[in-house]
């Protein structure tokens, strides 16, 4: 078990450090890193939407009674606003980009190596590892800190609704008050960490399919590992990074 | 129970024409499954090689190696005057224009259109002299095979032997010099797999390919074969004309040939 832990991560480690070495010599694949952009941006857009509003307002809603205790209602918007923009919208981002984009690049990549298409690709003399693999692991680096961000805003916007449904509160004075709260070190440490579990989820999709095993069960198991594994890994960065952090002192 | 030394040999006088892809003594296991041993063999150009096998005998490990997706173990491949196993990646790209390959399975692209699955090679391989000329070419390779009405449809809304064509045309869509065929009328049709073997036939002569191909449907072997090798146990056991071969009075060639 632990032997096939250890020999997994050398071998995605592998797998990663091929992608820097073919990801950044010619030739690029322009055309097909902008449609991958858009496949994976814009396909998880609508679930982003909803879990971020749903985070926001669910978050406030029972923050409020808490916070009502210790007479602090005036407090809601700061602490919200800090819970999301420094964990919970990029974690709830990254898990929901692993499940929905993370399996498909696993099942996609999976199925065209059990039909031999991406042999076909390099019969056809095309790198399928830059054409399939690069493409793909750039784009959910891209994408999921635009993802995330998106998934902030709404977010904010629904716990600024929250607040409303039981009390008052301007959105002018809303804004003004997290604005206000939020640091530099608040903000660039957790649009830097989601970088990092955007290239997870590529990484670890690419591997899962491109390596996935012959016939159908291959390509499940391909899809399935590619969600766990990067789900997981994704916690394990966000350890690193409040560690990291915390040594900086900006915590 | 296999002569040890040369292969069979049926063949009365062997033509001088330019070899332009050679096996020699190639080995490749998997494990302890080794599934080629000792294996040699000569295309020569413009012509038609068959090589019969029974099913799991290596046939398509061994072009699977000739076209450098598999590395071999021991032995050596030469593929227009190029060892294989010798070439960097982007010299493999290059050498791979030349040689056409038809998988088992097809290998289309499903995420793709029949069009965008036949614009592929071309795009990837940019040429000054084609510029402009690729719409032209599509027409002109499904018209090949027969299918022009297919080129907007999926893959998957293909039949069978539809899906056969469509590979074949995307194989021939840069006409190469040499073609190695994986078992291009299995599972269609005998009506469908005349016309494959026809087709084959009119390739050799059109582009004058020379080519490998990969049958058990004897019927394929007959209309096709110039020449043919048989696999067994990994070496090639007996090689002639299809005439030659059926009238071989060895029990394991027979076997093929009832
Ligand atoms: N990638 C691989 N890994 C491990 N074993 C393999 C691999 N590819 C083929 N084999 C094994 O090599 C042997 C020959 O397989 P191959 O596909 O060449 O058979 P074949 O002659 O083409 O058969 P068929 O006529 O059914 O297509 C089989 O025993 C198969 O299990
Ligand atoms: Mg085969």
């Amino acid at each position: 078990m632990n032997s096939t832990i250890l020999a997994e991560t050398g071998a995605i480690t592998n797998f990663a450090w091929r992608f820097f070495r073919h990801g950044f010599r010619p030739r690029y694949e322009v055309q097909e890193l902008l449609y991958q952009c858009y496949v994976v941006g814009y396909q998880s857009l609508p679930l982003v939407g909803i879990t971020g509003f749903i985070m926001g307002i669910v978050l406030t809603l029972q923050s409020r009674p808490t916070m009502a205790q210790f007479g602090a209602e005036s407090w809601i918007p700061t602490m919200v606003g800090l819970t999301i923009v420094r964990e919970m919208g990029p974690i709830i981002t990254a898990l929901i980009f692993a499940g929905k984009i993370g399996s498909s690049i696993g099942a996609e990549l999976g199925s065209m190596r059990v039909t031999e298409q991406i042999d076909a690709m390099e019969v056809a003399g095309t790198n399928p590892f830059k054409y399939l693999v690069v493409t793909r692991v750039l784009a959910t680096t891209l994408m999921l800190p635009i993802l995330t961000l998106l998934a902030d805003a709404i977010a904010l916007y629904a716990a600024y609704i929250g607040i409303n449904l039981k009390g008052v509160t301007t959105l002018a004075l809303f804004t003004n008050n997290i604005i206000s709260t939020l640091t530099f070190g608040d903000v660039v440490p957790a649009v830097i960490k989601t970088f990092f579990f955007g290239f997870a989820v590529g990484i670890i999709g690419c591997y899962k399919g491109y390596n996935a095993n012959k016939g159908t069960e291959g390509v499940g198991r391909a899809a399935n590992s590619a969600v766990v594994v990067s789900s997981l890994v994704i916690f394990l960065l966000d350890l690193l990074a409040v560690q990291i952090t915390s040594a900086l002192g900006l915590n | 129970m296999l002569p040890d030394s040369a292969p069979l040999s049926a063949a009365t006088a062997t033509s001088p024409a330019e070899e332009v892809l050679t096996v020699e003594h190639v080995s490749k296991s998997f494990g302890d499954n080794h599934v080629l041993q000792d294996f040699s063999l000569t295309l020569h150009r413009g012509e038609n090689l068959v090589v019969l096998g029974k099913s799991g005998s290596g046939k398509s490990v061994l072009i699977k190696c000739i076209i450098g997706l598999l590395p071999v173990d021991a032995g050596r491949i030469t593929v227009l005057g190029q060892e294989v196993g010798a070439l960097g990646h982007d010299e493999l790209d290059q050498l791979r224009t030349k040689v056409g390959f038809l998988f088992q399975s097809n290998a289309l692209y499903d995420s793709m259109t029949v069009r965008e699955n036949l614009l592929f090679p071309l795009r990837r391989h940019w040429m000054a002299d084609r510029r402009g000329q690729e719409e032209s070419m599509v027409m002109q390779a499904l018209d090949d095979v027969g299918l022009v009405e297919t080129i907007d449809k999926m893959p998957a809304e293909l039949s069978g032997g539809q899906r056969k064509r469509i590979a074949l045309a995307r194989t021939l869509i840069i006409p190469p010099e040499i073609i190695l065929y994986d078992e291009p009328t299995t599972g269609l049709d005998p009506i469908t797999a005349r016309e494959i073997s026809q087709l084959i036939r009119e390739v050799q002569q059109k582009y004058t390919t020379s080519s490998i191909i990969i049958s058990h449907d004897m019927n394929c072997v007959r209309l096709t074969a110039d020449r043919v090798a048989l696999l067994v146990e990994g070496r090639c056991y007996a090689e002639g004309t299809f005439q030659e071969l059926q009238q071989l009075d060895d029990p394991i060639v027979r076997e093929f040939f009832v």
